[in-house]
This record gives structure tokens, sequence and C-alpha cells, in this order.
């Protein structure tokens, strides 16, 4: 049991990370705050997936020394090389990620200008108020 | 992957989180989150995935920096909590 724990400390971090983020998303007023819960999050989700593809012993980056031996031959070995799948995966993640951010902060400065705030509660107040 | 390097890291960037939603002063935390961001960086540079990590120091850590830099300029920097 305590191998468990401690082989897969990775799980314990980002689920950590994940909800420090989800706290900030859910209990914080400010809207900025919950964008900054929401970049947390997402790292925390790609830090995951990027943990998954590290393999024991000298591993390095997935990128090919020498492609041919002398004779013409592929010479690989790929537990030398890091699982280059989950990097090609998340690359699209981060795009995503900072697209998603885009799209807040210009609702955020559309909001502040409707409302002069960007407490939650100040803003449900004055919509109530009519 | 070195694992002490690993935990130090991962430490620093548990701090860098708790203190971006803590801190009152919105750019004060926008910019903790820029560092958190690079410091996440560093540490897939250490797990051997450099193109990840060169995508997040360029895309996230950077112009997501400037994005939340320009949000703040445009609307309020005090926040209640």
């Amino acid at each position: 049991m305590f191998e468990f724990i401690v082989g897969h400390y990775n799980y314990w971090m980002y689920v950590g990370l994940m909800m420090i983020g989800f706290y900030a998303m859910m209990a914080k007023r400010n809207l900025i705050k919950k964008i900054i819960g929401m970049n947390i999050f997402q790292s925390a989700i790609i830090l995951f997936y990027i943990s998954t593809s590290v393999k024991k012993g000298d591993v390095t980056v997935p990128i090919l020394e020498h492609a041919h031996d002398g004779h013409g031959a592929h010479a690989v070995d790929i537990m030398h090389y890091a699982n280059p799948l989950p990097h090609v995966l998340m690359l699209t993640a981060i795009v995503v990620m900072v697209a998603t951010l885009g799209v807040a902060v210009a609702v955020t400065i559309m909001i502040y200008r409707r409302y002069q705030t960007l407490e939650e509660d100040e803003i449900i107040m004055s919509i109530r108020r009519g | 992957m070195i694992l002490p390097l690993d935990f130090i890291l991962i430490l620093f960037v548990f701090i860098c989180a708790v203190a971006a939603i803590t801190i009152k002063d919105l750019l004060s935390a926008v910019v903790i989150l820029g560092a958190y961001s690079f410091l996440m960086c560093l540490l897939w540079t250490e797990m051997a995935a450099i193109d990840v990590a060169f995508t997040e120091a360029s895309v996230s850590a950077s112009i997501g920096t400037v994005l939340m830099i320009g949000c703040v300029a445009k609307t309020k920097r005090r926040s209640k909590d």
C-alpha cells in the first residue's frame, strides 16, 4: 500500500494542483481569480499526461541520435527515449488553453464595461436590481 | 528524470499556485501566474518533453501573461478576496 502511494506520487501532485485550481474557480468571487484557477487546472492536467511519458533509467528526449548504423539498418532502442505520444497530444492542449484564456479575458472586459465591477456578487446584485 | 530536482520544482509550483490565488493585488497575482507557467516549463524540460516545454514558454508563459496584464490594465487592479 505504501509503495503504491509513493510509486504513484505524480498522481497525488496533480490531484493537489487540480484541487487548488478548482477551489479558485468555485470559491473566489473575482472573475480574474477564476481565470487564474482555470489556468492552474489545465496545467495540472497537462502535467499529469506528461508525467505518464517518463521512463526509468537513462532516458533522453525523443530525438534520434543516429537513424541508421553503418550497414544501413535501423538501430533504435525505444527504451532509451521518452514516450512522444503524450507530448504531441498535450501540444494541442496548450494551444487550446491559451485560446480559452483569450476568450475569457475578452468576456471579462465586456462584463467590466457593462457593470463597472469584477466581483461576482456585485454583478448578480446589479442584475437583480434591474 | 532526476527525482530531487523534480520534488524541488513541484514544491515551487505549489507555492506559486497558492500565492497566485490568495494574493489580493491582481497584477501581482498575474505575474506570479507567469512564474508558475515558467516553473511548469522547467518541470517539463526535466521530464524530457522539450517540445511541450518551449511551446509552454512561448505561448502560455509569455502571451498568456501579456493577455492577463492587458485585462488587468483595462479593468480594476484591486480584488476583494
